[in-house]
């Protein structure tokens, strides 16, 4: 069976490293076009971390390139690793996480091996059609690459990740980083607070808050929820421009696109830019104190009221039943 | 410091988008076309570049007839000159022959520094800025939140999912950008009376010695096989708080076992 390439993308987890959950959703992914390779390209250690759970979400191969030169310069030596293996293993496709990193290697892979690409992709079959949702989740797209070795970019929580033990033979990359990609140096990481709540592309559960917060401080109260549910928090765009909420956080056209099980809205009236990024979020939920806002169109459940009173309560309540 | 920023029209995000069905491109006709909002970012960037540190700042985008109406707004902001690429056989181009397009009309004029927004609101790749600095050969420093110029080194704050990286390197560059960037000043009246008599060149692909057979919808690299309105999310539950919200929200969370 002819291999699917998957770039690893990893997080650091504690001082250690650990597979961030798209990694595991694309080697599900995989498996309808091939048999999955995964390739690791980072420091030194990072394949030894994370080889067992590869091996159990299907890489029958685990292609290390591991080196500083790699770690220390920005998304460009990680295509030449791909271009490399794509040429040494005949590829049946390449599958990066659609994340800013993912996609400009994508970009880069596909020039260097003369292929087409699709982005943002939610599912993929056999013959390669792929499912892609565009315009703010307004529009279903069923397309499939015209030329040379398809490359993939997976939307982060579209696959549930399912187990398939595999061999999870390891295999050194043999490769010298050129010097045409190393024109961008990483000189440091800095990692901003996140109250140890899961990152947000990733989480499984987002509350988010918006202009109806009214304030910073009262950001505290989304925080609560979140934490008594072991989810993320997200802010509209109303939230970050006023200053309630640190930009990185946002959710929405200009911020971050999400789809967690289940999304949480809170005093966030629904504007077509926050909609663009939580539309397909599976399970909705909204508090609102305008019962015309259009966020209770998108709404699964919704609550017309007072969201001082309603949040607090909420969350009492939560931490009461899973206590 | 002579930059060019990259800028791109598209149907506005807040009205409604489509394809055109008769060949699953953007329905670029029948919307609202706007300035790509992320592009107004690097504009503004730009010129606080070139206000700091002297040098021309470019428009170039590539689109149809339309697109002139974003090149004025960019030019009212106080961009300098623009390039505006346009041909009829470039209608369908993918995101690689458009990136070899962008690459020539770059070599038309001489720069140290491209910025562009990271992102369009409309394909959404978040990929030209890399593909550019894969054809050119040049340092591609991505999803910056902070950019400071010292000569020709380059210091971003790349935005990360936790945090950011600090990043650098040397002109000739790309830089994208992200809206935590700055914020956007508003065209004065003054500006867009100057931006009437500001420069525009229009290039056609026989100027930048592309052949039509390298691009448009039959050159693409991939294909839109179909498309469909997603369907209408069912009606939801909605309940008014008579402090019992809370509890009702509650049961419906743990009706769907997230409780």
């Amino acid at each position: 069976m002819a291999e699917v390439l998957v770039l690893v993308e990893t997080v650091a987890d504690g001082d250690g490293v650990g597979l961030k959950k798209v990694t595991l959703e694309m080697l599900t992914a995989a498996r309808a076009l091939g048999e999955p390779s995964a390739v690791v390209a980072g420091l030194a250690g990072t394949a030894a971390a994370v080889k067992e759970r590869l091996a159990e979400y299907g890489a029958a191969k685990i292609y290390v390139a591991e080196s500083e030169d790699i770690d220390n310069h920005l998304v460009a030596p990680k295509a030449e690793v791909l271009a490399k293996l794509v040429g040494d293993t005949s590829a049946a496709a390449v599958l990066l996480p659609s994340t800013q990193e993912g996609k400009e290697v994508a970009g880069r892979l596909a020039l260097k091996i003369g292929s087409g690409l699709l982005t943002d992709i939610s599912e993929v079959d056999a013959d390669g059609t792929v499912t892609q949702v565009v315009f703010a989740g307004a529009v279903i797209v069923k397309s499939k690459v015209a030329k040379g070795t398809p490359i993939y970019t997976v939307s982060p929580n579209s696959v549930p990740p399912e187990p398939a033990p595999a061999a999870g033979e390891e295999i050194a990359v043999d490769i010298a980083i050129s010097d045409d990609a190393k024109r961008v140096t990483v000189v440091e990481r800095t990692v901003e607070a996140s109250g140890g709540r899961p990152e947000l592309t990733e989480a499984s559960i987002i509350v988010s808050g918006g202009r109806g917060v009214g304030s910073a401080e009262n950001f505290a109260l989304i925080e609560g929820l979140a934490d008594s549910l072991g989810g993320a928090v997200g802010a509209s765009r109303a939230a970050t421009d006023s200053g309630f909420y640190p930009h990185q956080f946002q959710v929405g056209q200009t911020g971050k696109t999400v789809s967690p099980q289940l999304y949480m809205a809170v005093g966030i009236s629904g504007a077509i830019q926050h909609r663009a990024g939580m539309q397909t979020s599976k399970t909705i939920v909204a508090i609102n104190k305008d019962n015309e806002a259009p966020i209770f169109e998108l709404a699964d459940f919704g609550v017309v009221g007072d969201l001082f009173a309603i949040v607090p309560a909420l969350t009492e309540e939560i931490t009461k039943r899973r206590a | 410091m002579n930059i060019v920023v990259l800028v791109k029209q598209v149907p506005d995000s807040g009205s409604e988008r489509t394809l055109d069905s008769t060949d699953n491109t953007v329905a670029r006709a029948s919307a609202d076309n706007v300035i790509n909002e992320m592009d107004e970012y690097a504009i503004e960037e730009a010129l606080k570049v070139k206000e700091a540190h002297g040098g021309e700042v470019t428009i170039l985008t590539m689109g149809p007839d339309s697109a002139t109406d974003t090149i004025r707004k960019a030019l009212s902001m106080g961009a300098d000159k623009a390039i505006h690429v346009t041909d009829p056989a470039l209608h369908g181009s993918c995101v690689i022959a458009t990136s070899a397009v962008l690459a020539k009309a770059l070599g038309t004029i001489e720069w140290d520094l491209v910025l562009s927004g990271a992102q369009s609101t409309d394909g959404g790749l978040t990929m030209m800025p890399a593909l550019l600095a894969e054809r050119l050969g040049v340092a591609h420093l991505s999803g910056a939140r902070k950019l400071t110029v010292d000569g020709s080194k380059l210091t971003v704050e790349r935005q990360t999912d936790g945090g950011y990286w600090t990043i650098e390197g040397q002109t000739p560059a790309i830089v994208s950008t992200w809206d935590t960037m700055n914020e956007p000043r508003y065209p004065s009246f003054k500006g867009i009376m100057a931006a009437k008599s500001k420069p525009v060149t229009t290039l056609s692909l026989a100027d930048l010695g592309v052949d039509e057979s390298e691009v448009g919808l039959g050159a693409a690299t991939s294909t839109v096989l179909e498309f469909a309105s997603r369907p209408p999310k069912s009606e939801g539950e909605q309940v008014n708080d008579e402090g019992d919200g809370a509890a009702k929200l509650a049961d419906f969370l743990a009706s769907k076992k997230f409780v």
